[in-house]
């Protein structure tokens, strides 16, 4: 299951470690970043419960990169 | 931010003029440096709470740090570098900031083709709708200079389309009733009344932008590449500055017996991190993909992903489907031979005899003929299945077949050396000759395969389940250097499979075809091209580049355009990671001081991101 979400970040190298968190996340298959579009797409592993993902997902975001944002 | 640029500037310009000295001195010069550092300052802090410390934001904030402390310790009360180094840098960062938004929008507008509203006519007046209100097979108008909102059937009146850009075509299209229009279109000329057949989530519009706007998901190896190497550079360069500010001093102290020079080395050290901010490379790469896939989709080249761009750029072997890529798939009579009554009078015959038929040999008869077929002067009609047809016309007996039908008839006919379907007459059992039914190749076809060799790629192929002596013709007519016939689409997998195992890995294999029944191809093949792909679901799924135009030269145009923007990639790539590597070489010597490096960093940044953005430009490609 992927899903995409809208993303706010200022530098591309920031975006970089976003989507290096976002893959480390668990219950995340894999996650691409892309800064040109601000988007970031998420592909959930089975069962799991999307919502409970992107918080963290957001949460981990954070702690690398302080001021981006996951639009959930 | 750039308020906050511009006040500190006039801050440090009016200190200039203030002769203060001792901690007073120190107290003002931080209040620029604040008014423009303390995000930096703050970021980095967090950067360190959250143990991810190596970030630009940490190297500018340790190099002007310590050039502001090395300041205080020298008692030089030189703290302008310190601040020069922010402002530049923050300079630097609104730019790059600035240029990313400009291309975000140009970007867009160039893909400007999404509509507002659809018009719905309720008692007489036109209203305006959200398209995604409008349900399948309702009526609506669509006026001179509006775009088409939803795929749909003209149902009245007649016009000129723009789809210039939806395929990069600039000729007009014209429409009247019972032709199908895909949204995306700009209406010219007349009113157009259109019954929907599609939602607007299912519409071509939507697609299309749909497509655009995920692309450059699907990361290349070069982005790749360079996210691998922003990972381990910073903290490299940071160990690297670490060493020159202590190493040389211990040696020339303990080994050489030198004084230390402390105070030159940490400095040293600090401009080598000025020097080192990896954001050129980080910011110029994406942007580059990004600015070249949005230049192709406004050429009509759809590309899904900056790793599509990346293998078509290397693109040596292009294998073609025939029908619908080099020819275009509908068949026409292309010669009638040996026949003693006038064209028009044996396609008369011709197309009346066959007018109960809806085989497409019937109806590229009919279409010969031109006129309305009236079907009073037909009777007796008798279909030989696998032959012909039989029949009465204005009481004459007229046989319409092939070899077989003529052996049949016991009628001598003459064979053609004609590629294609031949159909022989007899008219009141006599033969009249026949008629050669080909398909027609497109008119650029030629030029095409001739433009793509220009382009560097090195053999063409082509596939398809026609006939030998059909395909050996084409291909001979094209200039195309190697040929598979009678191929079921499942053989065609089989030969891609064959192809790409026999050629070196570099030399990537592109498939074009239409995206009708060959979708396993597209997919096996290094890269898969679908053409004409305009309402074409199939197509628009199964390729991983998709022309909106059925034009064969847009085949070369899109290579030539991923050429462009992977020169691009590259120069950036070797430009930005030379002239860093220079600078540090320079600082580390001690030749180039805090001025130069910030100078370098945020010239290079600026420069790195001009050229991606020449991507974007795709017209003369």
């Amino acid at each position: 299951m992927k899903k995409t979400y809208k993303i706010d970040v200022d530098c591309a190298n920031c975006a970089n470690k976003m989507e290096q968190a976002a893959r480390q996340t668990a219950g995340v298959a894999d996650a691409t970043v892309n800064f040109m579009t601000l988007k970031m797409i998420v592909e959930f592993l089975e069962g799991q419960d999307h919502k409970a993902v992107m918080e963290q997902v957001r949460k981990n975001c954070k702690k690398v990169e302080s001021d981006c944002e996951v639009y959930l | 931010m750039l308020a906050r640029i511009l006040a500190a500037a006039a801050m440090m310009i009016v200190l200039g003029f203030v002769p203060v000295a001792g901690w007073l001195r120190f107290a003002l010069y931080l209040v620029p440096y604040l008014t423009l550092g303390y995000d930096i300052l703050l970021k980095a802090a967090r950067g360190i709470k959250n143990r991810q410390v190596f970030d630009e934001n940490f190297l500018m904030a340790l190099a002007t740090v310590g050039a502001i402390a090395l300041a205080l310790y020298e008692q030089s009360g030189d703290y302008t570098e310190a601040i020069a180094v922010m402002l530049f840098y923050q300079v630097g960062e609104w730019f790059q900031s600035y240029a990313v938004g400009k291309s975000r929008r140009n970007i867009s507008d160039l893909m400007d083709i999404r509509p507002d509203y659809a018009n719905i006519e309720q008692d007489g007046r036109l209203e305006r709708v959200d398209p995604d209100e409008v349900g399948v097979g309702s009526i609506i108008v669509v006026q001179p200079g509006e775009k088409v909102p939803i795929d749909g059937v003209v149902a009245g009146g007649e016009s000129t389309l723009n789809t210039s850009a939806l395929t990069g075509e600039s000729m007009p299209r014209e429409a009247g009733e019972g032709d199908e229009i895909v949204s995306g279109c700009i209406n010219m000329t007349g009113v157009l009344r259109v019954r929907t057949t599609r939602e607007f989530g299912e519409s071509t519009v939507s697609k299309i932008l749909d497509l655009v706007e995920n692309a450059s998901s699907r990361k290349s190896r070069s982005e790749a590449f360079i996210s691998k190497f922003a990972r381990i550079y910073t903290p490299a360069v940071c160990g690297a500055a670490a060493a020159l500010a202590v190493l040389p001093p211990l040696i020339r102290a303990f080994a050489l017996g030198l004084p230390a020079e402390w105070e030159i080395w940490v400095y040293r050290a600090l401009t080598f991190l000025v020097a080192s901010c990896p954001c050129a490379l980080v910011i110029s790469i994406p942007l580059s993909f990004f600015a070249g896939i949005g230049g192709a989709s406004k050429a009509g080249v759809l590309v899904k992903g900056s790793n599509y761009l990346e293998t078509l750029s290397q693109t040596k072997i292009v294998v073609f489907d025939k029908t619908g890529t080099l020819t275009q798939g509908v068949f026409e009579v292309s010669g009638i031979h040996h026949n003693e009554m006038e064209n028009a009078k044996i396609l008369e015959y011709a197309a009346l005899a066959e007018s109960a038929s809806s085989h497409p040999i019937s109806k590229s008869l009919q279409k010969a003929y031109g006129k309305p077929v009236d079907r009073s002067r037909v009777s007796d009609i008798q279909e030989i299945s696998g032959s012909g047809v039989i029949a009465k016309v204005d009481g004459v007996t007229v046989a319409a077949g092939n070899d077989k039908l003529m052996d049949r008839l016991g009628i001598a006919y003459i064979p053609c050396r004609s590629i294609g379907t031949i159909i022989h007459m007899a008219i009141g059992g006599k033969y009249a000759g026949h008629i050669v039914i080909s398909d027609v190749i497109k008119p650029r076809a030629k030029e095409a395969v001739q433009a793509l060799k220009a382009a560097g790629v090195r053999k063409t192929v082509m596939l398809t389940g026609d006939r030998k002596a059909v395909a050996q013709q084409v291909a001979g007519e094209l200039g195309i250097d190697q040929v598979y016939s009678e191929l079921l689409p499942a053989d065609k997998v089989d030969k891609v499979e064959e192809l790409i195992s026999s050629k070196p890995e570099k030399a990537k294999l592109a498939f074009v075809g239409d995206g009708i029944n060959d979708a396993p191809v597209l997919g096996r093949a290094d890269i898969g091209i679908a053409m004409g792909a305009m309402g074409s679901d199939a197509a628009i799924e199964a390729a991983d580049i998709v022309l909106m135009d059925d034009d064969p030269m847009q085949i070369s145009k899109a290579i030539r355009i991923s050429r462009k923007c992977l020169g691009i990639v590259y120069q950036n790539i070797v430009f930005a990671i030379g002239i860093k590597l220079a600078c540090l070489l320079l600082v580390a010597l001690g030749l180039a001081n805090m001025w130069l490096a910030i100078f370098a960093d945020v010239g290079v940044m600026v420069l790195a991101v001009l050229n991606a953005i020449r991507a974007m430009f795709v017209k003369n490609v």
